[in-house]
């Protein structure tokens, strides 16, 4: 049960760990000047230029494969409330790591999304 | 054409392009690994499996379909905030639901149509609020 439970910890942080990361790397590089096909490659080439982009590619890679080691460990009941349970854990990333404002009514849509995800992911 | 009204429509173009490109990426996953059929975990089970998804067009379409994924997701979130596109983003769930009724002619159960009406009134709240409030960099310099 421990090893479960350290898991399930270590797949939640690598998870938004990778997002976050991700998130103030492409931040930092800005949005695309367009969308024409010359304005997107020297989008794509600023981001593939960024350590936190890189910095994100292994997090989101062990989340990955930690979920699918949780797979073979764990029931569904217990994988998939802790993948909803990504979208709460996230946002306060959102707010204290990246400084986003979070205000009530988003915390309520996150919340919603969360159960909504969590009723569709046990029922399918 | 305001600056918001702008900004919400890109970054709502570009979550729909994201859900879109997940679901048809998903859906061709799926498909091609019923092509390959049930993997047998075995080192030689896997090795085959290996050898039959490399040669699987429907895989690398899904693949595609992935990489797509991640490149909107990548965009969307050089602009907005990551607390708006990550729920934004799980609308997903509630169109696969909808294909599965309209298109596999699946049944579905209170419990789940509970679930995507949560959803969905939750994307409606976080799409009310502004998409970014870190006074990111407007364009790329």
């Amino acid at each position: 049960m421990i090893k479960v439970i350290l898991m399930l910890i270590f797949f939640i942080c690598c998870s938004t760990g990778g997002e976050i990361a991700m998130t103030h790397g492409m931040k930092q590089v800005g949005e695309p000047e367009g969308f024409r096909p010359r304005a997107l490659l020297r989008f794509l080439g600023k981001a593939v230029r960024n350590g936190w982009v890189w910095f994100a590619v292994p997090l989101l890679a062990a989340s990955f494969y930690s979920l699918l080691v949780l797979l073979s460990w764990a029931p569904l009941s217990v994988v998939i409330p802790a993948s909803a349970f990504n979208y709460v854990v996230g946002t306060f990333g959102a707010k204290y790591l990246l400084k986003e404002q979070v205000s009530a009514k988003r915390w309520m849509g996150v919340v919603m999304v969360c159960a909504g995800v969590l009723l569709v992911l046990v029922t399918g | 054409m305001s600056q918001e009204y702008r900004l919400r429509i890109k970054t709502l173009f570009m979550v729909l392009l994201m859900v879109l490109c997940a679901n048809l990426g998903d859906l061709m996953l799926k498909r091609g690994m019923l092509q390959i059929g049930a993997v047998q975990i075995s080192p030689s089970g896997i090795w085959h499996a290996l050898l039959s998804t490399i040669h699987n067009g429907t895989i690398w379409l899904g693949i595609l379909f992935l990489i797509g994924f991640t490149l909107c997701y990548m965009t969307a979130v050089s602009w907005a905030d990551y607390s708006y596109v990550m729920p934004a983003g799980a609308f997903g769930y509630a169109v696969q639901t909808l294909l599965a009724v309209v298109v596999l002619h699946e049944s579905v159960n209170a419990q789940r149509w509970i679930g995507v009406v949560l959803i969905v009134t939750g994307v409606l709240l976080v799409g009310q609020t502004y998409p970014t409030t870190t006074g990111a960099k407007p364009v790329a310099s």
